[in-house]
């Protein structure tokens, strides 16, 4: 029998306030073990649509099933009990600033669960090895390049052994090199746990790199879907633009203005 | 009268109608974020090391501002109380002058005060600046709940350390009083401590100093969580925010110690 998707949404739609819709019929299935991609420019809502899926919001219409419930029927335990099998990188780490690296991964271990201080550390050792970080475990965050604090974030979500981790812009303002580590790290973090991971980005060609699908978002739609050698072959007209970096195209270079002609009063001369 | 002036009115009426009910909104928000905070506040008390480490950086860390400002506040009512008692021939009563005032107003006053731009400003930018990075919401993404596990740590820790710090600030402003008056002008010792000891009585005085510190300490703590929590997380957000958190908090003991003294010191205590 084909297992559920560990991700539904069905036909949602969701606005921080009533004038301005963010989502709309919005549709995604993730299915266990694989590595899906939402791409789309700034402001498309993808980062919204991941904050659904972590239940941050509630839709405001259709349904969001995520690791087997609904999210609009969980009160406040349910909702802590489906996130501690749920683990989320945000775009710049977001490390716990006062703590050291090796607190900031034992964080959620310490929270969750009275476990005796050798094995704790054996825990954690684990996780920052899994990064390349355990030599870093005394640094504090300050001490750290933007690459590395992302990867202890990375250790940090992945402290409880989560089925489904959720990046949100996982490369935003790394160097080449972090960049390469950060994709490596996400694929074989997901196949080595036996994970989900769902990648909200705009870095299109190295995230096809690392994908088994992806969904394609713009203005709160979803306008493509497809394995990502089936996008690079699109000749859907804004999947071509983003996957090649056009600078014009369905989303124009020129943001609306009146005609340049006038706008200079070349007319009245 | 015409339309555009009607229209004028309205629009005030309007703005201030909507500036009333937006405090209003705002109260209750914070009410029920208090009552939150204190019904999730079983982590902070069962791991009290949390707390333990709050009261250091709310209490300790503010020690040195709070005695030598009590040795200042102390020495200077010692230097103006004795100008005036003297003339009446009181100047005996010096110690009675310096103990009442820092016990019953000055301690838990200034030392309220000195506390929400010490402590309270540094809680609102903590809070609002681990809201502005994302720390707050990475928290909640763990399953953890942040006001249970960063706020109510801190607001314990300032409702804790605030009394001491008052207790304390009216202590060193007694030795303030000391100085000047008995070793400095040559007021008596003996009368200076004995008069003390008589007319300082520890439930009228001593008591409701330390209501009052109780009070200025909810309410500086509170206010200071809060405004830190509900910052815009931005860096204009989180600087308008400290502002907001010292001054609210420092109207709010004005105004709070206006009520306490009233219902305190009048009608029953016409000693």
């Amino acid at each position: 029998m084909r297992q559920s998707p560990i991700v539904e949404i069905d036909r949602i739609s969701f606005g921080y306030d009533a004038a301005r819709p963010v989502l709309r019929g919005v549709s995604v299935s993730i299915p266990r073990g694989s590595v899906v991609g939402i791409m789309g420019q700034s402001g498309c809502g993808k980062t919204t649509l991941l904050r659904i899926i972590a239940a941050a919001y509630l839709p405001t219409a259709g349904r969001a099933t995520v690791l087997g419930r609904p999210t609009s029927e969980l009160d406040r335990d349910g909702l802590y009990a489906m996130r501690r099998k749920m683990g989320m990188l945000f775009q710049f780490g977001a490390l716990f600033t006062d703590l050291s690296v090796y607190e900031n991964v034992a964080f959620p271990l310490r929270e969750h669960a009275r476990l005796p201080d050798e094995l704790l550390r054996d825990l954690v050792m684990l996780k920052l090895q899994a990064v390349g970080l355990r030599g870093a475990a005394e640094l504090m965050p300050t001490e750290l390049s933007g690459g590395m604090a992302r990867r202890v974030a990375l250790a940090r979500s992945i402290a409880l052994d989560p089925q489904l981790i959720l990046y949100d812009e996982p490369f935003t303002g790394l160097d080449p090199i972090s960049f390469g580590v950060i994709v490596r790290l996400i694929r074989s973090l997901n196949d080595s746990l036996g994970a989900t991971s769902v990648i909200v980005t705009h870095d299109v060609q190295e995230a096809l790199g690392v994908v088994d699908y992806v969904y394609f978002m713009a203005a709160g739609r979803v306008i493509a879907q497809g394995r990502p050698e089936e996008v690079r072959k699109s000749d859907e007209p804004f999947v071509n633009q983003f996957v090649n970096g056009r600078p014009d195209g369905p989303v124009p270079f020129h943001y609306p203005a009146p005609e340049y002609g006038a706008d200079l009063e070349l007319a009245a001369a | 009268m015409s339309l555009p002036a009607v229209a004028a009115l309205r629009s005030r009426l309007e703005a201030l109608g909507s500036t009333v009910t937006s405090a209003i909104w705002r109260l209750g928000f914070a009410s029920r974020f208090l009552g939150y905070l204190v019904l999730h506040s079983g982590t902070a008390l069962r791991r009290f090391q949390l707390t333990m480490t709050e009261i250091y950086f709310a209490g300790v860390l503010s020690l040195i501002i709070i005695l030598v400002s009590g040795l200042f506040v102390g020495m200077v009512l010692a230097l103006q109380g004795y100008q005036t008692l003297q003339r009446y021939g009181a100047s005996e009563s010096l110690g009675v002058l310096v103990a009442l005032s820092l016990v019953r107003e000055l301690g838990p006053v200034v030392a309220g005060l000195l506390f929400a731009s010490r402590a309270g400003s540094a809680i609102t930018a903590e809070i609002g600046l681990m809201k502005a990075t994302e720390q707050i919401s990475a928290m909640e993404m763990m399953a953890v709940d942040p006001i249970a596990r960063v706020v109510a740590p801190r607001f314990w820790g300032g409702v804790i350390s605030m009394p001491l710090l008052a207790a304390l600030f009216s202590g060193m402003g007694v030795f303030g009083g000391y100085l000047i008056g008995v070793q400095l002008i040559g007021v008596d010792a003996g009368a200076f401590w004995s008069q003390m000891q008589a007319a300082v009585d520890v439930r009228e005085d001593i008591m409701n100093g330390v209501i009052k510190s109780v009070v200025f300490g909810i309410a500086v703590t509170w206010i200071a969580v809060f405004e830190g929590y509900d910052a815009v997380p931005t860096a204009e957000g989180v600087s308008r925010a400290t502002t907001r958190t010292v001054v609210t908090s420092s109207l709010a003991i004005l105004a709070l110690d206006f009520i306490l003294t009233a219902l305190m010191f009048t009608g029953g205590n016409a000693r």
